[in-house]
């Protein structure tokens, strides 16, 4: 059975005109703390959980409103969970780092690699009690130096637990780039614990459906874990109002404020060498120039894109296809905010 | 005379012992960049980027420390080392123990702490008594820039394990980074006091276990630590109205307690309010109710502390962590 490239379109426009809707909520003040978006890794999220069904368990990070979404959660419930009303999806105790939905057997962490242990206790409760049953664990690729990570797929792998291990790797962890920080090779890595490792094109939501079509089937039938590593970009950065994102959107506004006080402080007498000043001063101006050439600013690694140059081969379905989500994301949206609890 | 934000503040002092002391390394998550400045002046050996593996970096950080380094690990937020909980509880803490006092850690662990601004349960909490129940663990926890800069230089110049804590409502960069995110559509509660002040023209080491009176009050002692000094300043600002004297102290250190300073306060005004933060139950405050009582002091006794898990809403959020208002009432009731 191929892929329905349509319905994971209406999957991917759901979730990324809903978090484009968040994102004004946030920049309007309207939603506070931190916020991290999933736009760019849409093509992952749908490819995947367009597999899942009743029963089946799902462990996310700090950014998993689309899953959620994506999963059958009622968008009102998330935006007034958002928005931090009693009648939003956690009573508003919760917030967007920590949506919880028992009915789709759905937990958050902030914090990084929490989805591992979480995963792998879902998928013993499925392999004991609900056999055919998978769980999901979203992580970014920084999750993969996390300890608990590493040590809960050792679990899934000698436990055999039907578990899917999607890696959501965009590169970047916060202002870190991955690379400089990660030994080795993450599909090795993952070899190395007695778990196969299938490499995807993240941007491409057929391609990461045809993937989770077949690691699931797996876990399905008792065959064990996979990891699933896929390749994205996001187009925010970390999160909204991400320094190094302002800083390529707005250079005149921003640098002004950095590069002053990062000057004098490089000017101070007492401390390093100037080689070693300069290799510092390096780091920092290689961060910027990473950002300013980053894929994140190419429009085709837009997932959206991608599936909708393909769909355009019938402009009127298509068209209708996006009116009609479109109006859609506006009614949550009208319905969220339209009663404000006294 | 020269005036410094709060995390401005610690990064100069630290910026003054790192020229100082060639042992002193920096490395976290993401380091180099939100210590950027220490990064262009010291160069990258000593201003280090570490993977998201924090049991690791902070183990090695407290082994680094046992063999002559003097680092400073940087942990994203307070609540993140509930992941490598194990440096410290089995290992920082009990090298000096176990080696007969021979042999000691003297690490840094810098963590910024506390809640305000929205971030939900799992980042936003203080844990300092968590941290502080630990024998052979000091945890600072300072309320202004100047006594931020001097106690983190006490806490480089120590022999054994420091913590310590930032409180993100008073630390600009930490408050932008994760809260506004550079948006002019929020506002925190923030304490003027606390976020900005003078400082020093040179750092000097802080005594660490050492509490200061930031007013002096007669009828009733408030004894907090962090933004809770700020809130229970403006509470003893609002009491004044009603003829109501309110001393209110600074912990500064929360382990090792000042108990002196303390009982001296609560022995003269014969009434204790504690505001803490952190959790209500098996922490700070109750920890104070037992150094004055084993002291032989009486005192009538109240607490403002945060009860429940911190919820993300901004308004129950400001109702759970201690307010000026809960403290108010708190000293009025235990006036009566």
């Amino acid at each position: 059975m191929p892929p329905d490239l349509w319905s994971l379109y209406v999957l991917m426009l759901k979730s990324r005109l809903f978090e484009e809707a968040i994102a004004k909520l946030w920049h309007d003040g309207l939603i506070s703390g931190e916020m991290h978006l999933g736009t760019g890794e849409e093509a992952i999220i749908a490819g995947v959980v367009s597999k899942l069904g009743e029963g089946d368990a799902m462990a996310l990070d700090h950014r998993g409103t689309a899953a959620l979404l994506m999963r059958g959660v009622d968008p009102v419930l998330i935006l007034r969970e958002l928005l931090g009303y009693p009648d939003g999806l956690c009573g508003g105790r919760g917030g967007h780092m920590h949506l919880f939905s028992k009915e789709y057997l759905a937990a958050s962490s902030g914090i990084v690699g929490a989805e591992g242990p979480t995963a792998a206790g879902f998928a013993l409760a499925a392999q004991y009690s609900r056999p055919g049953a998978v769980a999901v664990a979203f992580f970014g690729e920084g999750a993969m130096n996390q300890g608990m990570l590493m040590e809960s797929m050792n679990l899934a792998s000698v436990w055999n637990l039907p578990v899917l291990f999607v890696c959501k790797d965009d590169g970047w962890a916060i202002t870190t780039q991955s690379e400089s920080v990660t030994g080795g090779n993450l599909n090795a890595r993952v070899h190395g614990l007695g778990i196969p490792a299938v490499e995807v094109d993240g941007g491409d939501v057929s391609e990461v459906w045809e993937a989770a079509h077949g690691a699931i089937e797996r876990a399905r039938s008792g065959q064990g874990p996979t990891f699933l590593h896929a390749r994205c970009v996001h187009f925010e950065g970390h999160f909204l109002g991400f320094q190094l994102i302002r800083i390529v959107r707005d250079p005149l506004r921003e640098i002004p404020g950095i590069a002053v006080p990062l000057t004098q402080s490089f000017l101070r007498p007492g401390g390093a060498t100037l080689r070693e000043r300069l290799a510092g001063l390096k780091t920092v101006i290689t961060a910027v120039f990473s950002t300013l050439r980053d894929p994140r600013r190419d429009s085709a690694n837009d997932p959206l894109s991608r599936a909708r140059k393909i769909l355009q081969s019938d402009p009127v379905r298509l068209q209708e296809l996006e009116d009609q989500v479109e109006k859609e994301i506006s009614s949550a949206l009208a319905s969220a905010l339209g009663e404000v609890p006294s | 005379m020269r005036t410094m934000f709060f995390t401005q503040a610690v990064d100069d002092a630290l910026a003054q012992a790192m020229a100082d002391d060639p042992r002193i390394i920096l490395f976290g998550e993401d380091t180099p960049l939100l210590r950027r400045k220490l990064l262009v002046r010291f160069g990258p050996r000593r201003v280090r980027n570490a993977p998201i593996s924090e049991n690791a970096f902070l183990g090695a950080g407290v082994a680094a420390a046992m063999s002559g380094l003097r680092p400073v690990v940087e942990i994203y937020m307070v609540d993140f080392l509930g992941v490598c909980m194990d440096a410290l509880l089995n290992h920082a803490a009990k090298v000096e123990a176990f080696s007969g006092g021979k042999w000691t850690a003297p690490v840094v662990v810098r963590a910024p702490c506390g809640g305000g601004y929205g971030d939900g349960g799992q980042h936003e909490q203080s844990l300092w008594g968590w941290l502080a129940h630990i024998p052979g663990l000091t945890v600072l926890v300072p309320s202004t820039p100047a006594d931020a800069g001097g106690l983190m230089l006490a806490a480089l110049q120590h022999d054994g394990p420091v913590i310590f804590l930032e409180h993100k409502l008073l630390s600009e960069t930490w408050l932008e980074f994760l809260g506004s995110g550079a948006r002019r559509t929020v506002q925190y509660d923030v304490p003027a006091e606390g976020a900005k002040g003078v400082v020093p023209q040179k750092w000097g080491p802080l005594p660490i276990g050492k509490a200061v009176h930031r007013r002096a009050g007669g009828d009733v002692t408030i004894i907090s630590v962090g933004v809770g000094v700020h809130r229970a300043l403006e509470a003893a600002q609002a009491l004044e109205s009603e003829g109501i004297s309110a001393g209110v102290m600074d912990l500064r250190t929360v382990s090792p307690l000042d108990k002196k300073t303390v009982c001296e306060a609560v022995k003269k005004t014969g009434h204790l309010l504690v505001v803490d933060e952190d959790y209500e139950g098996f922490g700070l405050s109750g920890e104070l109710s037992a150094v004055v009582l084993e002291a032989g002091i009486s005192c009538k006794y109240a607490r403002v502390c945060t009860q429940t898990t911190i919820p993300y809403a901004r308004h129950l959020e400001d109702q759970i962590l201690p307010n000026r208002e809960r403290i108010y009432a708190s000293v009025r009731k235990l006036r009566q």
